[in-house]
């Protein structure tokens, strides 16, 4: 009888520490659920959500602050990916927060960039390159095309340029079946 | 239902007797062959103009190494491999580079891409082109030569073959297998190569062997091709290296790398992983002709064999200049050609131009010019029945049903957990599908999605990484400033530190002074106090006393201290002095200070 409530506690502090220990080791940095709906949103950084970026618009959310379809960059299935993570009904985008947009990249036209800095100041992701009263010029591989940098140019040198589609980025379509097919439908192209 | 399974059953003792092992599925459709191997492989004219695009293999675009206006000769470098994973790009003919822009290709997209187009000046003179002495060259060297020269994979795949030539210390190849079994419907290139150039191929599958070191080389061929076989098998004969010439059952899609390699070598690849992880590497015929031609004669990649076969009146095989227009090689053989019309690769696996105006390029092994006889229109197709026909002609050991289940539903998580990365889009799935569903372009649809929001979910976290990178910067900058400020407040408070210094120096001076005047005190006081009498003695003391009521012996802790300062003082105000050298501002703080 002894022994076996010896063996009981003896596990119990064993146990203990073992838990103690992993919760100290194995610690988790930041919230979860914030990480993970950081996650789902596009990055695009442009504010359209109302608050100053993804990070904080997902925070928002994780507190139940914000609702899930203030982001107009992330589209509808970006609702739907919210939706399923969070466990709640889907709504169709706000649009109060804007209509999404074919993705585009900002080009500075460096013909008339004055090197005012205040695109790069506007940035949120580092993509313009310049330095003062030197022309400017956007790294497209980086621009989220957020937008952010077209308001603030004095001279209005900075149009967003939708990306065009090639070879290299072309997605097949969703087969939609004919009437009346003219060949064997595997070798269609596209429907 | 039985007459499949006496099939497979016969099958199966064929293939005990002949050692070979066979991989699940396949169909057996029409081959449609005969029409376009009833005679030799033609030459083709150089036309007027070739267009050349910048992107004709898997990896990067190639970089230009010409401009407009430029004179070349027939195999100067157009463009040149970009990084590893490119392949360059020559001139098929000499002339004068006519423009350089977007041009349309053949791709299901129709849509245009960067390309050279070439102005023939007629005389298709060559560079001086050089023969390798191949054993005496370093492997790495030969592989850049190959990369130089544009070799990729003739198959269809394009995918640039030095880096499948690259030893790999990891998973070293053991089993070098060459492809000849071309089993697609319709295209006969392969075979007619086999047939009349067999020793050349055989040269390129030596040289591959040399930079794989692979203690085994066979090359499949399916036995619909026995011309082929006879004229391999001659070749080899005649080899120094051992070379298996393997006679493989002609099943659909046999042809196919992993199926090819399981029917030989009896081992499965597994899913998602390259073939080298099971120490076997395998190449298309026409790669290891490609390969002698680079090697022994100096030639680079600048024509390939292609089949035109179909409702034309010429159907056979045609070695075309890259970069001639596919209309004008359909007109070649006798046939008309219309947009949207022709297929490129075979029935199963090929699609359709959207366009005809398209060159001829390294992917393109077969133009079939289609008739309404030939494929007559398809019935409608109808909702599945869940008969799983589909998932038994499947190669690869998928669920068809189930993957186009999830693919129309856009359940794309779910399509890629049920590999649909796996599959091969060789249709057999479409042929026996009793519903006539396009189960294929449902993939083709579903795959792309998912590799297009992969790219999205990589540019995301990327966008996210330097936002971060950003807002820390900003964060640190802030820092920066702050902590400059409160230097600049520490550097004020080091000067009226030295300020001190100076005061103290003062204080010490006159601390000095003081102690001078003391010890001038001092000796005037009177010396004779021994042996007095002890009337005095009291005198002397009564007036000590009233001395040391005086301000004077309460001043004296104070300089000692004074002094002890002013000699830490001296250090300071050294290092301080030289650092702010304003000594006449200096001058004036210690009094406020002081006060
Ligand atoms: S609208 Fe979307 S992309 Fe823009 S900052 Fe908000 S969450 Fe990010
Ligand atoms: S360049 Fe302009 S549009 Fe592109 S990410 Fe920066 S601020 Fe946004
Ligand atoms: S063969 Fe066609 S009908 Fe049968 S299970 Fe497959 S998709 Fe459905
Ligand atoms: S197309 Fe894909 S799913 Fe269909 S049989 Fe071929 S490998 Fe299997």
């Amino acid at each position: 009888m002894l022994t076996a409530l010896y063996v009981m506690i003896g596990l119990a502090l064993l146990l203990g520490i073992v838990l103690g220990y992993s919760a100290l080791k194995f610690k988790v940095e930041g919230d979860p659920l914030i990480a993970r709906i950081d996650a789902i949103l596009p990055q695009t950084q442009c504010g359209q959500c109302g608050y100053p970026g993804c990070k904080p618009y997902a925070t928002a959310i994780a507190k139940g602050e914000a609702d899930i379809n203030q982001c107009p960059p992330g589209g509808d299935a970006g609702v739907h990916a919210l939706a399923d993570l969070l466990g709640v009904e889907y709504k169709p985008l706000n649009a109060e927060h804007g209509e999404p947009k074919p993705k585009s990249v900002a080009v500075i036209d460096e013909n008339v960039c004055i090197g005012c800095t205040l695109c790069i100041q506007a940035c949120p992701v580092d993509a313009i390159l310049g330095a003062a009263k030197h022309m400017h010029t956007v790294i497209a591989s980086e621009c989220t095309g957020c937008e952010l940098c077209v308001a603030p140019c004095p001279v209005d040198c900075i149009s967003m340029e939708p990306i065009a589609e090639s070879p290299a980025n072309w997605k097949w379509r969703y087969p939609v079946f004919e009437i009346k097919p003219e060949r064997p439908v595997q070798k269609k192209s596209a429907a | 239902m039985n007459a499949i399974v006496n099939i497979s059953r016969l099958l199966k003792d064929r293939l005990a007797k002949t050692g070979l092992s066979r991989f699940k599925g396949g169909v057996h459709p029409p081959q449609h062959k005969l029409e376009s191997t009833t005679s030799p492989i033609r030459s083709v004219p150089v036309p007027k103009y070739l267009v050349l695009p910048l992107r004709q293999h898997v990896g990067n675009v190639s970089k230009l190494q010409v401009a407009t206006g430029d004179h070349v000769l027939k195999g100067q470098l157009l463009a040149k491999a970009d990084g590893q994973v490119s392949a360059a790009v020559h001139a098929p003919t000499s002339g004068v580079i006519a423009s350089i822009g977007n041009q349309l290709i053949p791709h299901p997209s129709g849509l245009p891409d960067i390309s050279i187009t070439l102005e023939s000046d007629g005389k298709d003179q060559w560079i001086e082109r050089q023969a390798l002495d191949y054993l005496a060259m370093s492997k790495p060297e030969l592989l850049d030569h190959l990369r130089e020269a544009g070799v990729v994979g003739l198959g269809g795949a394009t995918f640039p073959s030095h880096i499948k030539l690259r030893e790999d210390t990891r998973h070293p190849v053991r089993t070098l297998i060459i492809n000849g079994a071309e089993c697609e419907p319709y295209i006969t290139c392969d075979d007619m190569l086999m047939r009349e150039r067999a020793d050349e191929i055989v040269r390129g599958i030596e040289i591959m062997r040399y930079l794989l070191d692979a203690e085994v080389c066979a090359i499949g061929i399916e036995d619909n091709k026995p011309e082929a076989i006879r004229a391999m098998r001659e070749a080899v004969a005649k080899s120094e290296i051992a070379i298996n010439v393997i006679a493989v059952p002609t099943i659909y899609p046999g042809g196919g790398a992993k199926q090819l390699i399981k029917v030989i070598t009896g081992k499965e690849v597994p899913s998602g992983r390259l073939p080298t992880e099971i120490g076997v590497q395998c190449f298309n015929v026409a790669t290891a002709y490609s390969v002698h031609r680079v090697v022994n004669h100096g030639e680079p990649v600048i024509s390939r064999v292609v089949t035109v076969t179909g409702n034309v009146a010429h159907a056979g095989n045609y070695e075309a200049p890259l970069g001639i227009s596919i209309s004008e090689l359909v007109q070649l053989a006798g046939g008309q050609a219309e947009d949207g019309d022709l297929i490129m690769g075979g029935p199963m696996m090929g699609f359709n131009l959207p366009a005809v105006d398209v060159p001829v390029v390294k992917a393109t092994n077969c133009i079939i010019v289609p008739s309404a006889e030939m494929f007559p229109d398809p019935e409608p197709a109808l909702p599945c029945i869940r008969c799983t026909r589909c998932a038994d002609a499947c190669p690869v050991n998928l669920q068809p049903q189930e993957l186009y289940w999830f693919s129309k539903s856009q359940n794309l998580e779910k399509a890629r957990e049920y590999d649909i990365f796996d599959c091969i889009e060789c249709g057999c799935c479409t042929y026996v599908c009793p519903s006539n569903i396009p189960l294929v372009q449902y993939y083709r649809y579903a795959k792309s999605e998912i590799i297009a929001q992969d790219r999205a979910k990589e540019a995301a976290d990327i966008a996210r990484e330097r936002n971060e990178f950003r807002l820390m910067r900003i964060e640190r900058e802030k820092q920066e400033r702050a902590q400059k400020h409160a230097q600049k407040a520490a550097g004020a408070k080091a000067e009226t530190g030295a300020d001190n210094a100076v005061e103290a120096a003062k204080k010490a001076a006159i601390a000095a002074a003081v102690e001078r005047a003391k010890a001038q005190k001092a000796e005037v006081v009177a010396k004779n106090t021994e042996a007095v009498s002890p009337r005095v003695e009291a005198e002397i003391a009564k007036i000590e006393a009233r001395r040391a009521q005086q301000p004077e012996p309460l001043r004296q802790p104070e300089q000692a201290q004074l002094f002890a300062e002013s000699q830490e003082a001296e250090v300071t105000s050294a290092s301080s002095q030289v650092e702010s050298l304003q000594p006449l501002s200096k001058d004036k703080q210690p009094t406020e200070e002081a006060k």
